[in-house]
């Protein structure tokens, strides 16, 4: 589904990936593991192609197994950080509507609102989003990320500023999707979540892959132990 | 396309009117610009005629600059330009939908600050309107058609306000010239015939600047 070969991303001077390889299959759960300033933002940036590469080359397949074009794989992909992009000076509707627009969905009000019961939002319709909380906002921005059902989700520390209803609907719902074999990955801090989500794990370290094994591989303690250890080490 | 261009503009206008942020700021420097001028030229009140065009394009390019560099406000907030670089359309639509949407705020500020221009300098011009409507819109239309792009350039850096009169005006020049020539074509010698040349270098450069801005884009929003 994903494929990244030699990949390397220079700010000026500061290299923040560098010869990064990995090849993601179709349906897999793949958790980014790393410390601040790692890499992980940036390695998801590239693939969402909100990033351009100073080197390397990033592939996404369709389904089929053919490669996509830039603005092709955009489509395939869904991309879900901690910052909700959202137009604070629109309504919940109106947000949902703006991009069904650009994406060519069905965005009558009765579509929209049907979106937005699926992330508890069912009353929030025709509300400023200026008024929402940080979770509602999260929310919101879970429909709109996801509002094409899109086959990569890539999610960049999702669970920031969530409550636990909000942690345990996420989770949930990235359960659902992965179980209708979506490809997701995740970056975050939170290991014991990762563990339990992913089916595989990757540790980033000054923009390296130090470390990429199946879930099944390594328990929670082992990795934690391990994971630890690359931290120290670099 | 055309669907999509619609509704970027309809989302950068919707939230504009409801905001003001831009349309009020751009209003109040255009009011303020006439106001300044119309004390520094009483001096010469009898040829108070042949200054108006400069003082109009002046207020103009000022306030507008002011908005434009408003225009990416609303994206910066919660990283929205991210949702929209991740939508699967050719980024280009974005330019277009967005210099539509600073075209028009412009306008309404143009058409504002001309008719209090006409009570300051005591101009009476209803038959050269639709003339000057041309030379509006064509002049307009050029300086959002780069100020859009330099605009996303200058949205990325951390003096975006001091960055975007520098390195939007020496590439509007031609245009700000030419406009000045044919507003005061309009507004002092009524010779409509010499109008052909300005409007018609202000329209070449309009489309070519348009052409490369357009181009460009999809390159000045990635990292």
């Amino acid at each position: 589904m994903l494929e990244v070969r030699g990949l390397a991303k220079y700010f000026g001077r500061f290299t923040a990936l560098r010869d990064f390889n990995v090849s993601v299959g179709r349906g897999e759960f793949v958790s980014l593991f790393g410390r601040n300033g790692a890499g992980k933002t940036t390695f998801l940036r590239v693939v969402a192609g909100l990033s351009r590469p100073s080197e390397g080359l990033v592939r996404i397949h369709a389904p089929g197994g053919e490669t996509l074009t830039p603005q092709a794989s955009r489509g395939l992909m869904g991309y879900l950080s901690h910052d909700t992009a959202l137009y604070l000076d629109l309504t919940a509707v109106e947000n949902l509507r703006f991009y069904a627009e650009l994406h060519g969905l069905p965005h009558a009000d009765s579509d929209l609102e049907a979106r937005l019961a699926l992330v508890g939002l069912a009353h929030w319709g025709h509300e400023s989003v200026r008024n929402f909380s940080r979770g509602m906002q999260q929310r919101l921005a879970i429909a709109r990320a996801f509002l094409h059902d899109p086959e990569v989700l890539l999610l960049d520390e999702p669970f920031t500023g969530l409550d636990q209803t909000g942690t345990e609907f996420l989770r949930t719902y990235l359960g659902e999707a992965h179980g209708r074999g979506k490809t997701c990955l995740m970056a975050t801090h939170d290991v014991p979540l990762g563990y339990e989500m992913s089916d595989r794990l990757i540790v980033i370290e000054k923009g390296l892959v130090t470390l990429d094994v199946p879930k099944s591989a390594l328990s929670l303690d082992r990795f934690q132990e391990l994971y630890r250890e690359v931290a120290k080490g670099s | 396309m055309i669907r999509r261009i619609w509704a970027v503009f309809r989302k950068d206008v919707l939230i504009e009117f409801r905001t003001k942020d831009s349309l009020n700021a751009m209003l109040f420097f255009g009011v303020v610009v006439l106001v300044v001028f119309n004390f520094a030229l009483e001096s010469v009140r009898d040829t108070m005629r042949e200054a108006v065009p400069g003082v109009l394009w002046v207020a103009f390019a000022f306030s507008g600059t002011l908005g434009l560099n408003r225009m990416f406000a609303a994206e910066k907030e919660n990283r929205s330009l991210q949702g929209l670089l991740m939508v699967p359309i050719d980024r280009g639509v974005l330019y277009i939908g967005k210099m539509l949407a600073a075209t028009l705020f412009m306008l309404i500020t143009e058409a504002a600050v001309f008719v209090l221009s006409l009570v300051f300098f005591n101009l009476t011009v209803w038959r050269e309107i639709p003339y000057l409507a041309i030379v509006f819109l064509i002049g307009t239309l050029g300086f959002t058609a780069v100020g859009t792009l330099l605009a996303a350039v200058a949205a990325n850096t951390r003096m975006r306000e001091v960055l975007l009169p520098l390195i939007l005006f020496p590439v509007i020049l031609p245009i700000l010239v030419n406009a000045v020539e044919a507003t005061g074509i309009i507004l002092n010698s009524r010779d409509y015939a010499a109008l052909r040349l300005p409007l018609t270098i202000m329209a070449v450069f309009t489309v070519v600047l348009a052409t490369v801005s357009y181009l460009l884009f999809d390159y000045v929003l990635e990292d």
